[in-house]
């Protein structure tokens, strides 16, 4: 067999250096979901009443959807009343400081390298830790609330600021969305909110590490940033979940409002939860709404994901561009291996004049991974002069694996122009044998043409985020090539 | 330095070298030159490690080791280094940040220190001067957008940097203009030492008007059918290659 291809068959054999188990006691709900279950959650939470009603509202609109079949992935039927909808680490009351956090959460942090310690003194970066469902530290916040940033789990959110959360909560990705984000809507137990008020530039990156851990607990977040004018944000979601057997969903919500003239919101993803065994037993079902709305003139959302990790991905981070010259910009590495699925991609929808969006997707596979990008342009009638520019690229590793593209372009403005450009290459043994002539070992090899396929989207990651992607993709694809 | 003894490889089952034999000391410079299909690409590629080809007999020692047992990069870590016929495009990777791997896999090698940044563009300003290379293409990903001749000085500019013991050119002067195939020998000359050695695969002469080798030896079906000094290639470049091949039928009869 040539070598490429031995290569690639090796390059999937690493175990997932994150699977590990906190045995801290859950305060859980029973298995199920009822409006009981969901009356539960609002009540551990404290919710005002009109929050109670909106998940009500949501959920009994979940109950006359579907789930959507259209994605080119293949899954068991999932069983919505067998999983926990609400899982909490025991705790006395909320920790004001590191000392008061559960030693052991604070072990498991240390193992995925992240220490809070660590990152307080250091990194310049806030970390809002979400293990499970709730929040259990949160630093940096002093510092930005001088500057008047919201930075707080969204519970916190919820009873700190209620009004906020009140007018912007579905205001992008209403209840009636889609399946999985009524459901996350009727159920959903945490997530970040983020608010920079007019004129503030956030000083440092906002970063969030969130955990999937108690077993069969399905993980429902919410995240809300809302951009107020002339302010930027720059914010990062990191995600990796210990190794279990079972399938875990995950079907999070994220909306992002850039509100006012120039506001501009980074968005950047590095996803690597477990994708499940060599043989494709385990990981997560990663089914998640991300959807960001320019409203004022020249404001901006940026989509940057390195998704690497889950059994499946379902996710198309997306811009509605109603301010006139607002701009969109989706930037993505998908990486499949083993047998992992990812149907991803991006929705741009053209309101406003002169809007414009960007797209650059980068899909590898290897293994028997499969791998879709699912795009939408859509130019609507008053989106006179609106552009877009969509490139989407696969890389295979290997030939049992697969690539697909599903771009779809609406164009209803005579005035818009649409550029798309794809291609699909394949990791070639002539690039691997002229590295290892230069002296370079195969793994080196990969890594570098990888590396370099993906380049476009890594310059887009903030600095440290950036090398943890590089390190990321090497490790996603370690043993794929011999 | 370099050993080659009874070397035969075949690809897909059909023979391509027949028993090839040649012995390369330090400090020389062999050219081997054949008609087309004669096994001189090939015989590169078995050299520098290329899994294609099935080494079905023979020996190789490079400095006394067993080179066909060496992954393609260990011959590399050793000291052993081919300018490729068709310089691969690695977009994305710039050609700076290649080489830099690459001399510093050799060196981890060595058992000497890794360069750093600094160090590296020191070492790479210098060595460009050799092959006349224009600074934008050091940032620029490997070979992609390169023209023939830049790709084809690029691989000496590797081979500047990465200073082998034993440097194969495959046919590296294919597709190169006047100017460029003389800036391309001037910068192998250049290089050339007493401590390390050249094989320069060629199917013409004019080459060796300017990299000028101490022997030269005519590759025909897979074998070595005629070696001398480098009047040889004169004598070839009159008379043609069928000139050698009835010589070698004749040879053969007796």
């Amino acid at each position: 067999m040539s070598t490429a291809t031995n290569t690639i068959e090796q390059l999937a054999n690493r175990e997932y250096k994150w699977g590990f188990i906190t045995d801290i006691d859950a305060d859980s709900a029973p298995k199920g979901l009822n409006e009981e279950i969901i009356r539960f959650i609002s009540l551990k939470k404290n919710e005002p009443d009109w929050l109670l009603e909106w998940r009500l509202r949501a959920y009994r609109h979940w109950l006359t959807m579907k789930e959507p079949r259209w994605a080119n992935v293949k899954y068991h039927t999932i069983d919505y009343q067998d999983i926990i909808y609400y899982s909490a680490p025991k705790r006395k009351a909320r920790p004001k400081s590191l000392a008061e956090v559960d030693p052991e959460l604070l072990k498991t942090y240390e193992k995925l390298g992240i220490s809070l310690q660590e990152q307080e003194r250091l990194a310049g970066v806030a970390v809002d830790a979400v293990f499970d469902s709730v929040s259990v530290a949160t630093t940096f916040k002093e510092k930005l609330a001088e500057l008047g940033i919201i930075f707080c789990s969204f519970s916190e959110a919820v009873q700190d600021h209620p009004d906020l959360v009140r007018k912007y909560l579905g205001s992008v990705v209403p209840y009636t969305d889609n399946f999985f984000a009524s459901l996350n809507s009727a159920v959903f137990t945490d997530g970040s909110f983020c608010y920079i008020p007019k004129g503030v530039r956030c000083p440092m990156e906002l970063s969030t590490y969130f955990r999937i851990n108690a077993a069969n607990t399905g993980q429902f977040e919410r995240t809300l940033i809302v951009a107020e004018e002339g302010s930027y944000v720059s914010y990062l979601e990191g995600c990796t979940a210990p190794m279990r057997d079972e399938n875990q969903l995950h079907a999070a919500v994220v909306e992002l409002i850039a509100v006012g003239e120039n506001a501009h919101i980074k968005y950047s993803t590095v996803q690597n939860w477990y994708p499940g065994d060599a043989e494709g037993r385990g990981g997560i079902y990663n089914f998640v709404t991300k959807r960001g709305k320019c409203i004022g003139r020249n404001s901006r959302i940026s989509w940057t994901q390195v998704e690497t990790g889950s059994a499946i991905t379902w996710k198309y981070p997306s811009v509605i561009l109603q301010g006139e010259n607002s701009v969109g910009e989706f930037y993505s590495v998908a990486v499949t291996n083993n047998h992992q699925q990812a149907d991803t991609g991006t929705k741009m929808i053209h309101l406003g004049k002169n809007t414009r969006s960007t797209i650059v997707s980068k899909g590898i596979s290897a293994g028997f991974g499969q791998n879709s990008y699912r795009g939408l342009v859509d130019i609507k009638k008053g989106a006179a002069n609106a552009r877009n520019f969509s490139q989407c690229d696969s890389l295979l590793l290997g030939d049992k694996c697969g690539a697909h593209t599903f771009p779809y372009i609406e164009v209803r403005n005579n005035t818009a122009r649409v550029e798309h450009e794809a291609s699909t290459s394949k990791i070639g043994e002539d690039q691997i044998f002229y590295c290892k002539q230069r002296g370079l070992s195969t793994e080196d090899a990969v890594n570098m043409i990888v590396n370099g396929f993906c380049k476009e989207v890594f310059r887009e990651l903030p600095m440290e985020f950036a090398v943890e992607a590089q390190k990321l993709l090497g490790i996603s694809l370690e043993g794929s090539v011999g | 330095m370099l050993e080659i003894k009874d070397l035969h490889a075949q690809v897909n089952g059909s023979e391509i070298l027949n028993g090839v034999t040649l012995r390369v000391n330090a400090g020389e410079v062999h050219a081997i030159m054949g008609p087309n299909g004669s096994g001189k690409s090939t015989l590169a590629q078995v050299l520098a490690g290329r899994e294609t080809y099935d080494v079905t007999k023979g020996e190789v020692l490079f400095d006394g080791k067993n080179l066909l047992e060496m992954d393609p990069e260990e011959r590399a870590r050793e000291g052993l280094f081919m300018a490729f016929q068709y310089p691969v495009e690695i977009p994305g990777v710039s050609n700076t940040y290649f080489l830099k791997s690459a001399l510093n896999a050799i060196r981890k090698h060595r058992g000497q220190d890794e360069l750093d940044a600094i160090e590296f563009l020191q070492l790479v300003k210098e060595r460009m001067k050799l092959v006349e290379m224009d600074e934008s293409l050091l940032n620029r990903p490997v070979n992609e957008g390169f023209s023939g001749g830049e790709k084809k000085r690029n691989e000496i500019f590797h081979m500047a940097v990465l200073e082998p013991r034993l440097a194969i050119l495959d046919e590296t002067d294919s597709g190169l203009d006047i100017d460029a195939l003389r800036i391309v020998a001037d910068g192998v000359n250049k290089l050339k030492r007493k401590d390390n050695a050249i094989i320069v695969v060629t199917h013409y002469q004019r080459l060796l008007n300017y990299i000028i080798p101490d022997y030269v030896h005519v590759l025909v079906d897979g074998r070595i059918v005629k070696s001398g000094s480098k009047e040889l290639a004169l004598e070839l470049e009159e008379k043609g290659y069928d000139w050698v091949k009835e010589k070698a039928e004749v040879e053969e009869a007796r």
